[in-house]
């Protein structure tokens, strides 16, 4: 009963994101300079007149703004997002098959920045003050402060370019590798650096934020209880101190979705990841704007996943969440 | 321990400050010390860093570092406008909703909310590609996705201090409602406001360098990001292409987050006590 009440919280904030969304792509529309279909269509002047034709009847331009507006929700609820002028196909198609891609690299960059960066934070934490910690405090800073697209590129001059150990771009290669094992291997070995690239920013963050967390937690009164019966330290520290500090460290993962969803973008432009990221960065190149909006839309739509993914985190790793106030 | 006291003792934060100064040193030394556009052609293409072009020419035959003089400019200019920017949005939403509670709040705060939700920086390259890129768009779109943390750290400061004895003193004395939240309340909220405005232009000049290695950067102004970009097909001939410009984006940021935790720690002791910051 509690768990349905909480997919039902979660229903409606995932409604009202996604209606945000679509309201800010058209108002998006509307702002650029020039009349919507000139603008969708990329270039004023030189677009075809049967798309130009087309997308106004699709917005109903002669009509009032409002209803201009109920035309173009009611169009994006049934998934109709319009045509790519470039490519003259649904873009709601195009979106939908790179989709598991992106979903794929957040995905993993998400799960290794939450494995390796909390247990990094612990390590500092533990050996706070002595050398460990300050290797991990300075790497953590180091990190934060790097633009994802020249880690990637760093990562491919050493690991591709010098070392020849993974391959520089895309998710397959193209010549099937020999061997099932290989094969088997192939996307994995694609994936090793655009998920280190994504990924090594956010365990920076999470391994500062979990030392924070740790060290502000350990002077509690009910670690100090723990100890006093006698627990062992690690006892002490993994169920007590960690499992407390987990929660901030959780709420702002799912914070953070919307921006590993845009770094994304980043990382699958240097990688040439075919995913929705680097449709955006087509799409940008070629001015195709329904596309771009699709994009938006879509990685507004993995944000909300994430999100449902971290508020379930949250719920086991904190049973007082599900338990009502 | 006075604040001055508390900075010097951070030595990363002096680090910081040192290397910032040398940035904007950097960016007004410009067009003293390359006094040409950075965007025209010097040289052979390629040529490796020593000699004539200490960082070596790109595929057109720019000086790189000319172009990372001139782009010290951008960077620092992005940066720290969108930063004010992002800053008033901010307050005003924040104060407001701090100040007033009720209805107004909960509309404002769901409204911080769904923007909090809003994956940024996709927002961010919509609005620059929308709006065409330059200096204005990217300034506009990094104000409108970063705001939201500068509210709600706001409310929750006007929140606390609402209620305080001098602000119904100034209530019952009949101050007007904008002279209290101006006057009255702001100076007294503005402390961890700076704080985390220091930090939000390391973000913003990352987000620009983000957003030029994607193309959208201004194409009257040469920046790091677009440096990178375009050089990105030549990356593996010319490496000092991406590495110059790149380290010079990681120092700048790396200096600002630097002087930001020096901030941190000078101006809010009771944290550094506890020993949650290094």
């Amino acid at each position: 009963m509690r768990f349905l009440t909480f997919l039902l919280a979660w229903a409606v904030k995932a409604a009202a994101i996604v209606l945000t969304i679509v309201v800010l792509n058209f108002c998006l529309i509307r702002l650029a300079p020039g009349d919507v279909a000139t603008v969708l269509a990329g270039e004023s002047g030189a677009a075809d007149p049967e798309f130009l034709a087309r997308t106004r009847a699709e917005f109903g331009l002669d009509k009032p703004l409002a209803a201009q507006l109920l035309t173009y929700v009611g169009n994006v609820l049934t998934l109709d997002l319009g045509v790519s002028y470039r490519t003259r196909r649904p873009v709601a198609d195009m979106v939908l098959e790179r989709l598991p891609a992106t979903l794929m690299l957040t995905g993993a960059a998400f799960v290794f920045a939450l494995l390796v960066g909390p247990a990094l934070g612990v390590l500092a934490a533990i050996r706070a003050r002595r050398p460990a910690d300050t290797a991990i405090t300075v790497l953590a800073l180091l990190f934060y402060a790097m633009p994802i697209f020249w880690v990637g590129l760093i990562l491919i001059l050493v690991f591709s370019v010098t070392l020849g150990w993974l391959p520089p771009f895309g998710m397959r290669s193209i010549i099937p590798p020999v061997g099932d094992v290989a094969r088997a291997l192939d996307v994995p070995r694609h994936l090793v650096l655009p998920t280190l690239t994504l990924g090594l920013f956010y365990v920076a963050i999470y391994a500062r934020l979990t030392r924070g967390a740790m060290l502000e937690t350990a002077g509690l009164d009910f670690v100090k209880t723990a100890r006093a019966k006698g627990l062992p330290e690690w006892r002490v520290v993994g169920a007590h101190v960690f499992r407390c500090a987990m929660l901030p460290i959780i709420t702002f993962a799912g914070l953070q979705a919307g921006h590993l969803v845009g770094g994304a973008i980043v990382a699958e432009t240097v990688f040439a990841w075919p995913g929705i990221g680097r449709l955006a960065f087509d799409a940008l190149l070629q001015r195709d704007y329904n596309l771009l909006l699709a994009v938006f839309l879509a990685s507004a739509v993995a944000v909300v996943l994430i999100n449902f993914a971290t508020d379930l985190l949250l719920r086991i790793a904190d049973p007082r969440i599900g338990a009502g106030r | 321990m006075t604040f001055r006291q508390g900075f010097a003792h951070n030595r990363g934060a002096l680090a910081g400050l040192a290397v910032l100064i040398g940035v904007v040193v950097l960016a007004a030394a410009a067009p003293v010390l390359f006094p040409f556009d950075p965007w025209d052609s010097r040289g052979a293409p390629l040529l490796p860093p020593g000699g004539a072009f200490a960082f070596g020419t790109d595929m057109l035959g720019r000086d790189v570092i000319a172009g990372i003089f001139h782009g010290a400019r951008v960077s620092l200019f992005i940066g720290v406008v969108s930063t004010l920017f992002a800053v008033a949005l901010g307050v005003v939403i924040g104060a407001v909703s701090g100040y007033f509670g009720g209805a107004v709040d909960d509309v404002l705060m769901r409204f911080t909310e769904l923007f909090q939700t809003v994956p940024s920086f996709v927002l961010a390259v919509l609005l620059v590609a929308i709006l065409t890129p330059g200096l204005a768009s990217i300034v506009l779109a990094i104000a409108v996705v970063t705001w939201p943390p500068v509210a709600r750290l706001a409310r929750s400061e006007f929140l606390t201090l609402r209620h305080r004895e001098f602000v119904e003193a100034a209530v019952l004395s009949g101050v007007s409602t904008p002279r209290i939240i101006l006057v009255e309340l702001l100076p007294n909220a503005l402390t961890p406001i700076v704080i985390m405005a220091s930090l939000m232009v390391a973000t913003a000049i990352l987000t620009e360098s983000a957003l030029s290695f994607l193309g959208l950067g201004d194409p009257n102004h040469i920046s790091w990001g677009y440096m990178i970009g375009a050089a990105r097909a030549v990356f593996r001939q010319a490496w000092w292409l991406s590495v110059f410009p790149g380290l010079a984006i990681f120092l700048t940021v790396l200096a600002i987050n630097l002087v930001g935790e020096g901030l941190t720690d000078a101006l809010n002791p009771h944290l550094r006590r506890r020993g949650a910051t290094p």
